[in-house]
């Protein structure tokens, strides 16, 4: 092989250690929680309510889930769509990230699916209901599960040595990259448009005829932010030299987007006259404002060049961003959403303990998958001394 | 070419494909907020008229073969404490300090009836997605089809009115609520809940005459007397609030068979009400009415603008997915893009060929 370093390679090394003895005891009490809630029910394990239909497995796992899951998307953007070649080694590892991200929110939605059964009929054009939100938004997250995991092939193909079919592969993997950015630009906009059918019910800090662009721009962002926190993780846990060099401009990249969307959110508050909403004495305004920080917060951060080659502070930054998106799609579905309309109907919510377990497990799973994958496919870019094969932990 | 150059010009086309395609569209046709059909069923519940009885509870979980539900240690009678996946009708009490006064806002109580609105361009319809609730185009009842539901409470959530109900103490639990009780229809039953109440508090008939007689008392002094019907309104109360009573010149309608019964017309002592129709114009118009003396909000009713969510909603779908056109151009041009992108990196990942 040539003296390439950044062709992938798998990582190697034991796959029992602390952390994944721990995903696993994770992972099977979610799968007890699970068997309770198929056996009796959505109310026997969940604090859901009618006033507040969706909880934590909608809001968490698959509205943040996917967002998080947004890496592969923002990487393979970049570097495909505005011909980035350099990062072209970040891509694996944020399509890895982003294959099980949106996988697991797609199983995850079953789990909250009162009728799942019927799940189906999504798919069936007899049922079909192409006004609804819902609809574009499940079809196309299908749809973008299919098309990464045949992006994500390649690293199958070589570790089983298929060369053949890797090549056929590559001959329409254009096409793929292609459906791999219009996918997720669909649906996680449409995420964000899922709020405004329920109309006053959301408060106008949110609820917003552009809430589309807002959550699209919001992703792509949180893509680059999971990467420069991913990037410091798996250099970190698995003792590698990390990829300053990528990282360094990578959160440039990160900061111009992510004033666009800050632009975008303030001028669309003013242009509506709900700015003011901010500034009231309540939760919804509290919780604005928190959200709002997290945002401001990377520029704050690693607004400086010298400070943009500090692991530490990407590290920070890439949180950074991904606690506001956090913020943002609790604060949009949840904080933000009255029932009543101004009616106190006395409806609460707060996520139960064997809901927050099903949450906390579907993590796992991601954590247990990663190590595994990367330990034994060829996925992070190889190092260049034969140091990467020691151990975490 | 420098690759500054062309990732500036990529950054510009993308930036410009997406402010075009959310803002451009706002101004092109957006989806217009529906209006009732001609036939529109509904109800007109006028809460001056309630005396609280909640018979039409009663009546409701009975046509329904819905359970009774417990909100007291004893167990006796049936005391839900709001709508649930099985009580889709609820008479609920607004009280104010000494509760001397009926309808009155201050020191006062007052009645309010919670079921579905029937809305003419309903949010739940709009939400679902795979039409388990939709809106029958003639009479404009709101349906739901538990073997198309795949239980995703979309509903639940999109409705202003909080009125579907997920049934979340089973495991197959279905979403429950008023249908206008059109498992009758066909025996020539009406809604069992006017058919049972005392006062014609609840009314039951098409739409549009219930907007005429709601505007009828309206329009009659607070503390006079006054005819009030009872149970559903009858062909001759049609052609009295549509004034044409010698029947000419009314627009020909479809009648559906309903059962015989005597007339039930009463006199009562008219109430002191807001000068506003609930339902007329909220959300593009409801099939069910309301009358109250005290004001909505305080009595459970959202204040809602005319234009309905669904929509707003609709319109951005249709916007940005109408015709597919939208997706197709940016798929065609990411292709083109990355076609000629992705053709470097192939060769740099087969022949590990050292880039820059
Ligand atoms: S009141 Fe709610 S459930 Fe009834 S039609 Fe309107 S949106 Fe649907
Ligand atoms: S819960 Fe059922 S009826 Fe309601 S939106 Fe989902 S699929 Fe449609
Ligand atoms: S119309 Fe029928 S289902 Fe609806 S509230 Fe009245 S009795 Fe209940």
């Amino acid at each position: 092989m040539a003296a390439n370093h950044h062709a992938p390679a798998p990582v190697g090394g034991n796959l029992f250690n602390a952390t994944t003895l721990v995903c696993g005891v994770l992972i099977a009490i979610m799968i007890a929680v699970l068997a309770v809630r198929f056996v009796f029910g959505l109310g026997a394990v969940t604090n859901l309510n009618d006033g507040y239909p969706w909880g934590i497995w909608v809001v968490v796992d698959v509205v943040i889930g996917s967002a998080f899951a947004c890496g592969g998307f923002s990487v393979a953007m970049l570097v495909y769509i505005f011909n980035k070649g350099q990062y072209h080694p970040l891509v694996r590892p944020a399509l890895l990230a982003s294959l099980f991200g949106y996988t697991l929110a797609g199983i995850g939605v079953i789990f909250d699916l009162g009728r799942w059964w019927n799940f189906w009929h999504i798919f069936s054009p007899s049922h079909a209901n192409p006004n609804s939100v819902m609809f574009e938004v499940a079809v196309c997250i299908s749809a973008y599960i299919v098309v990464m995991w045949l992006e994500f092939s390649p690293a199958f193909f070589e570790k089983w040595g298929m060369v053949d079919a890797k090549k056929k592969l590559n001959k329409v993997l254009f096409f793929l990259i292609a459906l791999g950015t219009v996918l997720p630009m669909m649906h996680q906009s449409s995420l964000g448009t899922l709020i405004v059918v329920m109309g006053v019910q959301i408060n106008p800090l949110w609820q917003t005829q552009i809430i589309p662009l807002l959550f699209l721009l919001s992703a792509i962002v949180i893509g680059y932010g999971v990467v420069l926190f991913e990037s410091c993780v798996a250099s970190s846990a698995y003792r590698r030299k990390i990829e300053l060099h990528l990282l360094e401009p990578l959160a440039k990249v990160m900061l111009g987007v992510l004033a666009v969307f800050i632009v975008v959110r303030f001028g669309d508050l003013v242009v509506r006259g709900a700015l003011p909403l901010a500034f009231k004495g309540n939760i919804a305004a509290l919780a604005f404002w928190v959200e709002t920080l997290c945002f401001l917060a990377p520029f704050a951060i690693i607004g400086n060049a010298s400070a943009r080659r500090h692991p530490g502070k990407l590290f920070l930054a890439g949180t950074a961003i991904m606690l506001g998106g956090i913020f943002m799609r609790i604060n949009a579905f949840l904080i933000g959403y009255d029932t009543g309309v101004g009616v106190d109907t006395g409806w609460n919510y707060f996520p139960s303990v064997p809901e927050l377990m099903v949450t906390i497990g579907m993590f796992a799973i991601e954590v247990l998958g990663y190590i595994i994958i990367t330990r034994r496919f060829p996925v992070l870019p190889r190092e260049d001394a034969g140091i990467a094969n020691s151990a975490a932990h | 070419m420098s690759d500054r150059r062309n990732f500036l010009k990529g950054v510009v086309a993308a930036s410009g494909a997406a402010v075009a395609a959310t803002v451009l569209p706002t101004k092109a046709e957006a989806r217009e907020t529906k209006q009732r059909p001609p036939d529109a069923m509904g109800l007109l519940y006028d809460a001056t008229l309630c005396v609280g009885c909640k018979a039409c509870v009663a009546a409701c979980k009975q046509v329904n073969n819905n359970p009774a539900e417990f909100s007291t240690l004893d167990h006796l009678w049936d005391t839900p404490l709001d709508t649930s996946g099985k009580t889709f009708n609820l008479i609920k009490m607004y009280r104010s300090g000494t509760m001397e006064t009926k309808d009155a806002e201050e020191n006062g109580y007052a009645f309010m009836k919670t079921s579905c609105m029937h809305c003419a361009d309903p949010s739940c319809v709009s939400a679902c997605p795979v039409s388990a609730m939709t809106k029958n185009p003639e009479n404009g009842i709101v349906e739901y089809n538990a073997d198309a539901c795949i239980g995703c409470r979309y509903c639940v959530a999109a409705c202003p009115f909080g009125i579907p109900k997920y049934q979340y103490d089973s495991p197959t639990g279905q979403i429950g609520k008023c249908e206008l009780c059109r498992h009758r229809h066909k025996d020539g039953h009406y809604s069992a809940c006017a058919e049972v109440c005392p006062t014609g508090a609840t009314l039951f008939g098409r739409t549009e005459d219930l907007l005429a007689e709601a505007k009828r008392r309206l329009a009659l002094k607070p503390g006079s007397t006054a005819v009030f019907p009872r149970g559903r309104l009858r062909p001759e109360d049609e052609r009295r609030l549509s004034g044409k009573e010698d029947g000419k010149g009314e627009r020909k309608r479809k009648r559906h068979a309903w059962k015989e019964e005597p007339d039930q017309s009463y006199e009562n002592v008219v109430g002191n009400y807001l000068q506003h129709v609930y339902g007329e114009k909220e959300y593009g118009g409801t099939q069910v009415l309301k009358l109250s003396a005290v004001p909505f909000q305080k009595v459970g009713m959202p204040d809602l603008p005319p234009e309905a969510a669904a929509a707003h909603s609709e319109s951005i779908q249709h916007m940005l997915y109408g015709g597919l056109v939208m997706p197709f151009a940016v798929l065609g041009a990411m292709t083109y893009v990355a076609k000629r992108n992705v053709h470097h990196d192939e060769h740099d990942a087969s022949e590990e060929k050292e880039e820059r």
